[in-house]
């Protein structure tokens, strides 16, 4: 059974007016590659943020690298920012294990000491592995154990889920 | 025959030469690197990719830079790093290289980074090893130096973005250089169309054409209208070796100085893979002036040898 898509343009909508009465001078946002940056970029703009977007690459963080060795294409993590003191907000497309969110707070953690990392995602999928939780959730779907749910963009930069089989 | 390097699922296990490796692994070398660069630039310059594994440093030649950028690479990805220069320990107790191999297999090494005065030593290591061990050649003979001959595409890269349509002039004593070698390869593989090594006839290897450049025996004519130059370290054994007649000689016809670089492009830059030699094989004034880019050099070095090592315990 596949269940309903919902459109990322209303939960990227949906974040904002969560997200909007959160927003301090101190607030940064941080994306997760690749789909995480896209939503960041949205939530950046709409939020009207003033410090810089960081973009962050957690290749060099995965707790995989044993079994699945280094990820054939890694981006650059750009944190224009301070981190000391800075309020994060980490952004990424899909929650699921929670094994992603640990490697980008322990490569954040490397910049510096954040007061304070929350984490705003489209999707939360359930089947967590680590005590891990959203404080800004788009949409909770039930998402079959092993089906791959991603976030697409297409050549207009319109947003897109995806759920492979 | 299987590429040496290679494992069964055609991932890069070692990493011995930059001969028979396609492009897609140079250029994914090189973008490795690129992430790395900004690590090295953090406040904490460290990430947890090799902890808790075992780097042994084998070198059996001196050296001081290539070993320090290993060490310095390893611990930046957390690995443990044992240096040991065997030039001056068990290989001078009779002990044979794979002897000292095995024992330090048996303490549970997971990668050994080798430097040897014999062509083909990190061959006969890599082809010995357990099949979970990687082998770096971090320079063997005249044979191959591959780290270093991808630090120096990183920079080719870094300052000319396309290597399509570069002309790249290899100088001095190309004969006994596995820098030089390795760079001639990098660079083909990458599809240098004007490669060009530039000596005399003494230190130009017989039939350096068949390697796919062209050959000068004069610096001046070798320069013209060059986007990079890399001048190679002339070592003082060859003076002995009635090579060459002198230091001084050979500064004047082959020496980089200010007036023949102006004879390159205007926006050349110039290479050394180090130790250098100031007033034999280039002047001061190039080798401080500001199209060198010798000391970015030894820094893409480190970022370059983690991408390597990082690729290798992946696979």
């Amino acid at each position: 059974m596949t269940p309903v898509l919902p459109d990322p343009d209303a939960l990227c909508a949906e974040l904002v007016r969560q997200l909007q009465p959160r927003v301090t001078a101190d607030t940064a946002l941080v994306g997760i590659h690749t789909g995480g940056v896209w939503l960041a970029e949205r939530l950046h703009a709409a939020l009207g943020i003033e410090l810089p977007l960081g973009l962050l690459d957690i290749s060099f963080y995965r707790d995989d690298f044993d079994k699945a060795g280094l990820h054939p294409q890694i981006k650059p993590t750009q944190i224009p920012f301070e981190v000391g003191g800075r309020h994060i907000v980490l952004v990424d497309d899909v929650l699921y294990t929670g094994r992603t969110v640990r490697g980008a707070m322990n490569e954040l953690f490397d910049y510096g000491r954040p007061a304070s990392i929350s984490l705003a995602v489209l999707i939360d999928r359930g089947g967590r592995e680590l005590p891990v939780a959203a404080q800004f959730v788009g949409a909770r779907l039930d998402v079959p154990p092993g089906r791959m749910l991603v976030l697409e963009r297409d050549e207009n930069g319109k947003l897109r889920l995806k759920l492979d089989a | 025959m299987r590429n040496p390097q290679l494992n069964d699922k055609g991932e890069l296990q070692h990493l011995l030469s930059i001969e028979g490796l396609p492009r897609e692994m140079l250029t994914h070398i090189l973008d490795t690197a690129t992430s790395f660069v900004g690590v090295t630039a953090r406040e904490v310059k460290k990430v947890p990719l090799l902890r808790g594994k075992s780097v042994f440093n084998l070198f059996f030649e001196p050296s001081t830079r290539t070993r320090t950028t290993f060490e310095i690479a390893a611990k930046r990805l957390s690995a443990d790093v044992i240096n040991l220069n065997i030039a001056v320990s068990s290989h001078t107790k009779g002990e044979t290289l794979l002897d000292t191999v095995d024992n330090l297999s048996a303490m549970h090494a997971d990668m050994f980074v080798v430097r040897h005065a014999q062509s083909g030593a990190p061959h006969l290591i890599a082809s010995h090893v357990a099949s979970h061990l990687h082998v770096v050649n971090a320079g063997d003979g005249r044979h191959a130096h591959p780290t270093q001959g991808l630090l120096d595409l990183y920079t080719i890269r870094h300052y000319k973005k396309d290597f399509t349509r570069l002309s790249v002039a290899i100088v001095g004593d190309v004969l006994h250089s596995r820098v030089a070698r390795s760079l001639i390869h990098a660079l083909t593989v990458m599809g240098t169309p004007d490669l060009r090594v530039i000596g005399p006839m003494t230190l130009i290897p017989a039939g350096a054409e068949k390697l796919g450049v062209r050959v000068y025996y004069d610096l001046q004519q070798g320069l013209r209208d060059v986007d990079v130059v890399v001048m190679l370290r002339l070592q003082s054994e060859r003076m002995r070796g009635a090579l060459l007649p002198s230091a001084q000689e050979f500064f004047k016809y082959y020496g980089l100085t200010p007036e023949k670089l102006a004879l390159a492009k205007p926006d050349a830059i110039v290479m050394h893979p180090g130790p250098m030699n100031r007033g034999v094989e280039i002047d001061s004034a190039v080798a401080d002036g500001a199209q060198a880019v010798i000391l970015p050099q030894v820094t893409f070095g480190i970022a370059v040898r983690m991408a390597v090592m990082s690729i290798l315990a992946g696979n």
